[in-house]
């Protein structure tokens, strides 16, 4: 199991007073997101267990590319991977900061 | 925690599209079975209580160990539910999935809620961790007696993609009253099982038209192994939930004596059949290779006419 942590400041807090919510399942090929709104409004960490080891480059990416999207200031991210593709893990980390805009 | 789209929930749209049971994931079913928004989830993912043998195998976890249990109300009355995610491990019963559907049923001896729902997706006792599953088993068959002898029916809820197999099955057995799909499944031994052990001239798992004739919704309903043949979609389940709750039968001696007697009979009467349509062709049915095409509504006028999968036992 490969763990990765990636920390990120954003201009603002992600809008909404939802305290948390989850997002996926996992599956083959698939993963869950947790969110939790228990951080400083313009921090963001993204926690990440991962079966599949060597692609730390691949998750940094993608997480940097959803915190610009999305700016989720104020987010404690925290993923289990079950093998899930690069465009899989963009969806569901903008699903999960959709749910918690409520 | 639900995992529902926002922007259809906050139209008002939650209820009422047809959201296919199968398809769903467990909290999914969970959010459109029980009254909205009343659902109050007990060790959410939050608490991260997940399995202690799974990193020895250097397989991933998940934060709620693919059981998701709770309280919540179905048309207004207080139930207690409990899912589990077929799509993690096949659904399978591990050391905390296992314990927290224990809890949950012993929590009902002191709540004494209308019902306990019980939503069934699993193959079974988890490899990784099979001592701990297996002992989880026996003491949700133990706890679920204790519940339905304290007089709170225990539904279980059959229609997701892994069925209800191996000790899912066996649990299943000891429910109140069950609610099958047409891509339910119940059985203790899965087809690839069988055939390992018995050989495809036995029982071939690459045929599922087999498979489903065998284990599927509809056999199990023609033959009383379930009490409810449901639409695959959320709502029919709900209605079916509903309906089942107000038919739990007693739990006494009268009851398991009279269960005892049909499987009996049941033994008698087609233990040597070869195929389950010969088994709906002595049940009655004019035209048994029809029965797996069978529309929901046409499936309900055939358990009318055959008027005999009204009983109590399984």
């Amino acid at each position: 199991m490969e763990k990765l942590s990636f920390r990120h400041t954003t201009s603002r807090a992600l809008p909404g007073a939802k305290a948390q919510a989850i997002t996926g399942v996992v599956a083959s090929g698939n993963l869950e997101v947790l969110l939790e709104r228990t951080l400083p409004p313009t921090e963001c960490t993204v926690e990440i267990e991962t079966p599949i080891r060597g692609y730390g480059e691949v998750w940094e990416a993608v997480v940097a590319d959803f915190v610009a999207r999305a700016e989720p200031g104020g987010l404690r991210i925290t993923i289990n991977d079950g093998g899930a593709r690069p465009d899989t893990v963009s969806l569901r980390l903008l699903q999960g900061a959709r749910l918690m805009e409520v | 925690m639900n995992e529902r789209i926002i922007d259809l929930a906050a139209r008002g749209e939650g209820r009422g599209w047809a959201t296919s049971w199968y398809e769903a994931s467990a909290r999914a079913r969970i959010d459109g079975l029980l009254d909205a928004g009343s659902f109050r989830e007990v060790i959410g993912p939050e608490q991260r209580r997940m399995s202690p043998h799974l990193p020895l195998f250097d397989l991933p976890r998940a934060f709620d160990d693919g059981m998701i249990v709770g309280s919540g109300r179905l048309d207004g009355s207080a139930v207690l539910v409990a899912a589990q995610e077929g799509r993690f491990m096949g659904g399978a019963f591990g050391e905390i999935h296992g314990a927290k559907l224990v809890g949950l049923l012993r929590a009902a001896l002191k709540l004494k809620p209308a019902a306990v729902l019980i939503l069934f997706d699993t193959g079974g006792v988890r490899l990784q961790e099979a001592n701990a599953g297996e002992t989880a088993i026996a003491e949700v068959m133990r706890a679920i007696m204790r519940v339905r002898a304290a007089g709170v029916p225990v539904i279980g809820l059959i229609g997701g993609r892994a069925g209800a197999y191996g000790g899912g099955g066996l649990i299943a057995g000891t429910c109140s009253r069950l609610v099958v799909s047409e891509g339910g499944r119940i059985s203790v031994s899965g087809p690839e099982v069988i055939e390992t052990n018995k050989g495809a001239e036995e029982f071939d798992s690459r045929d599922r038209a087999l498979v489903w004739r065998t284990m599927g919704g509809k056999h199990r309903r023609l033959t009383g192994g379930a009490d409810a043949y449901a639409d695959d979609t959320i709502e029919a389940f709900r209605q079916a939930a509903l309906d089942q709750i107000g038919r739990a039968p007693a739990f006494d001696l009268a009851t398991l004596e009279a269960e005892q007697r049909r499987l009996e009979e049941r033994l008698v009467r087609f233990g040597d059949c070869r195929d389950a349509t010969e088994i709906w062709g002595q049940l009655g049915v004019n035209d048994p290779e029809s029965v797996p095409a069978l529309t929901t509504a046409d499936f309900e006028t055939l358990l009318v006419s055959l008027g005999e999968t009204t009983h109590d036992a399984r």
